[in-house]
């Protein structure tokens, strides 16, 4: 598999890079930013957390800050979906969270009403040795960083290793064309395949995405020229055609918690999905349950004809308004909780939930403790960002809103639209937003 | 004359403003305005505001965050000719059609049977309102649940029964998907109707029924001649509510399908919300609304002027 080189994560770094040069004396870079207002009170609004100990453990880091700086956090979590209208709403009319840690684009909507975390973002990357390259292009508008990324809650394919070996594979292939054979055999062996088409904003978007690019296909080039009416295209709705004839009936209606149901009713054998499938199966009292897990393992997505990686990933994304009061403990309070000590303990009660934005928060013991979590480490490694190859903003985000790619393939993959018919009229729909 | 002191001259000033102000209030103009204040503001504020909004921005380019420029019927006439939009309006109208007919029928069939002698009569009605009480959200997911393609309870006892061999796909074809979510419109939405109509057929004085017997008319002809033109002023009511309530749905569709598959059950108002709040385009969300508005101001004035009609509520032609 491709591998993102150090040179590319020292490039994303920026002066950062030159820390982990050898021979290069490792500074540590100074944090310059004004102290907290006095009486200084933040509101962070967040993701809906699937892991309560990763919570618990979020709130004790922030009560952690409070006690060191004065600072009252008040935390409330929303699920992912509810989080996208809330921000656009605090957005639209200046008042609302200070920060909001929410996903994706987000902040390219309404990127003028952020504050900016230049100073923050490039601290936080020196001292770590650089961002992955697209943490960064998530994290900057221009020149300027709007966002810090999180990390992500890394998507993975999780399947059940005694199906795999029943449908004649030792270990997980690792490009396209070994997947396919894999999943006509687990089709065959009883335990077929399960991946979203329905409008699930985080499954069927993560192998829609995944299959468009590994076959070459893009929404739009670098220019952000609409590009997707393409052979490339074609090729990748071709194969997942293939792929969808092996697919378990339903995954036309299914939305982000149906693969979740169906792998662990052991009705499935392999499914896109982050790591919550597995430890909920590991957690639980019922031995069915822990049966799947002891049976189950992950893997990243194969390498198609492309010839690199081509994942897609629900990137957690955070940012702070501009209208805040408080823009000085803003700061400091991210400082505080993307600092490593509080990210390892975090990142530990998570188990793994959420995949490092900073190569060097890897070396974090959950990661390696449980070789079947591994795999999560790396997703931003190998992540494409949304919109790709074109640039983040409304029209990317517009269109995964749409669900224009999971359509084209829904459309593709049911015969209810030639392949060529539908990665038409998906440029058709792309257009509208790119105004070319 | 000695001038009078300050308390004096207030003793005085009193009665003449209260003079002024029972005057005023004597008044059936200004006391009738002074009444109808308080509510004509929170109409203005809470309703005619934000529906001038609304028709603000369809006309603007606005996106999250950024209040965009004025662009005309741009959106209008870009939404003219997008496949997804007209598809939307196709399952707006199928589905407020088919599902407010279905509401009718049954839920008039229901108010006839509830409004017959039969034990336990208040307990019965009491249930029937069940699904209307119900939260919206959690029946939406209960139905998605009994959708569900690979756990759905009806496909279940269907193959326990011997009667089919695998899973009913509900959701996964864009007709299924219709007639499924149409389906659990029509069970949420019939008590309202059926509640409703018992009410009217309460109100029917029972002698109509005897005069109409002694006439000689069977039960078609008293159901044709006398409940039908009495309950008329009260369908009228009802069904407009039912028609602004069905075309407007949105938190069924969005929990159980989101508008899949293939935007076969995207309604214009959740594609409205797609577009607006997921899709950050505020302007194009607000023209789909707005596309809206004629469909709802046909079916308000069809009841606006059947209510006039006293003819037609009798049941007599114009």
């Amino acid at each position: 598999m491709a591998d993102i080189t150090r040179r590319r994560v020292l490039q994303s770094g920026g002066a950062a890079g030159l820390l982990l040069m050898p021979g290069v004396a490792r500074a540590e870079p100074a944090w310059n930013g004004p102290a907290p207002e006095p009486g200084a009170s933040i509101r962070v609004l967040r993701w809906k957390q699937f892991i309560q100990a990763e919570f618990d453990s979020f709130v004790a880091n922030t009560k952690k800050f409070t006690e060191k700086t004065g600072v009252k956090v008040r935390v409330d979590a929303e699920s992912w979906d509810d989080i996208r209208p809330k921000s656009a709403v605090a957005a639209n009319v200046g008042a609302g969270p200070d920060i909001i840690m929410g996903t994706l684009d987000d902040p390219f909507k309404f990127k003028d009403k952020l504050l900016d975390l230049t100073d923050l973002a490039e601290y936080i990357g020196a001292k770590s040795g650089g961002w992955y390259p697209v943490a960064r292009k998530y994290g900057m508008s221009g020149n300027r960083w709007i966002a810090l990324p999180q990390g992500a809650s890394g998507g993975c394919l999780n399947y059940r290793i005694s199906t795999m070996h029943a449908a004649g594979f030792d270990e997980f292939p690792k490009d396209t064309a070994g997947l396919l054979k894999l999943c006509q055999g687990l089709k065959k062996a009883g335990k077929p395949p399960g991946f979203a088409l329905g409008h699930a904003t985080g499954d069927a978007n993560g192998w829609a995405q995944w299959c468009l690019w590994a076959f070459g296909g893009k929404t739009v080039d670098d220019k952000n020229n609409v590009a997707i009416d393409s052979p490339e295209t074609v090729a990748a709705l071709e194969y997942a055609t293939q792929l969808y004839a092996t697919y378990i009936d339903g995954v036309l209606s299914w939305l982000d918690p149906s693969n979740n149901k169906a792998f662990l009713a052991d009705q499935i054998g392999l499914t896109l999905n982050g790591v919550s499938i597995y430890t909920v199966a590991k957690n639980s009292p019922d031995p069915a349950l822990k049966a799947i897990a002891a049976d189950m393992d992950h893997a990243n997505m194969p390498i198609g004809p492309v010839g690199h990686p081509t994942e897609q990933q629900n990137i957690l994304n955070t940012y702070a308004y501009a209208y805040s009061k408080y823009p000085n403990a803003v700061r400091e309070y991210l400082r505080f909780m993307w600092d490593k000590d509080q990210v390892d303990t975090w990142e530990m009660q998570s188990n793994g939930y959420v995949a490092p934005p900073l190569p060097a928060w890897n070396d974090n013991p959950v990661w390696t403790a449980d070789p079947k979590v591994t795999p999560f480490r790396d997703v931003l490694k190998y992540a494409l960002d949304d919109g790709y190859s074109g640039a983040l903003g409304n029209a990317s985000a517009a269109v995964m809103g749409d669900f224009v790619v999971v359509d084209m393939f829904a459309e593709a993959c049911t015969g209810s639209k030639s392949a060529k018919d539908a990665a038409h009229d998906a440029a058709e729909r792309v257009k509208r937003y790119y105004n070319t | 004359m000695a001038s009078l002191t300050p308390v004096q001259r207030t003793a005085r000033a009193i009665p003449a403003r209260q003079r002024l102000a029972f005057r005023l209030l004597d008044d059936r103009n200004v006391l009738g305005f002074l009444m109808i204040a308080p509510a004509a503001a929170f109409l203005l504020v809470f309703l005619a505001y934000p529906l001038g909004l609304g028709f603000w921005l369809g006309m603007t380019d606005a996106t999250i965050g950024q209040p965009g420029r004025f662009i005309g019927l741009a959106n209008f006439i870009s939404l003219a000719h997008d496949q997804i939009f007209w598809l939307s309006v196709f399952n707006t109208t199928f589905y407020t059609v088919v599902a407010s007919a279905l509401k009718f029928g049954l839920g008039l069939y229901l108010a006839l049977l509830l409004n017959r002698r039969m034990p336990m009569k208040s307990l019965i009605r009491a249930v029937v309102l069940l699904p209307f009480v119900t939260p919206t959200v959690l029946s939406a997911i209960a139905f998605w649940w009994i959708y569900d393609p690979q756990f759905s309870i009806i496909s279940w006892s269907l193959i326990k029964l011997g009667l089919i061999h695998q899973y009913i796909d509900f959701l996964g074809s864009p007709w299924n998907a219709r007639w499924s979510v149409i389906f659990a419109n029509v069970w949420r939405g019939i008590p309202f109707v059926a509640i409703t109509l018992l009410a009217g057929l309460q109100t029917i004085s029972p002698s109509l029924y005897e005069a109409a017997t002694l006439d000689g008319a069977g039960p078609w002809q008293r159901f044709r001649f006398v409940t039908l033109p009495m309950l008329s002023p009260i369908i009228a009511v009802v069904m407009t509510f039912s028609v602004l309530l069905t075309f407007t749905d949105f938190q069924l569709i969005y929990a159980i399908t989101r508008g899949g598959p293939m935007n076969a059950t995207q309604l214009m108002a959740t594609l409205s919300f797609q577009r607006a709040i997921t899709g950050g385009n505020l302007g194009e969300g607000a023209a789909i609304a707005d596309a809206m508005v004629p469909f709802l101001l046909a079916a308000i004035l069809f009841s606006y002027f059947g209510l006039q009609r006293r003819r037609w509520q009798q049941g007599s032609r114009d």
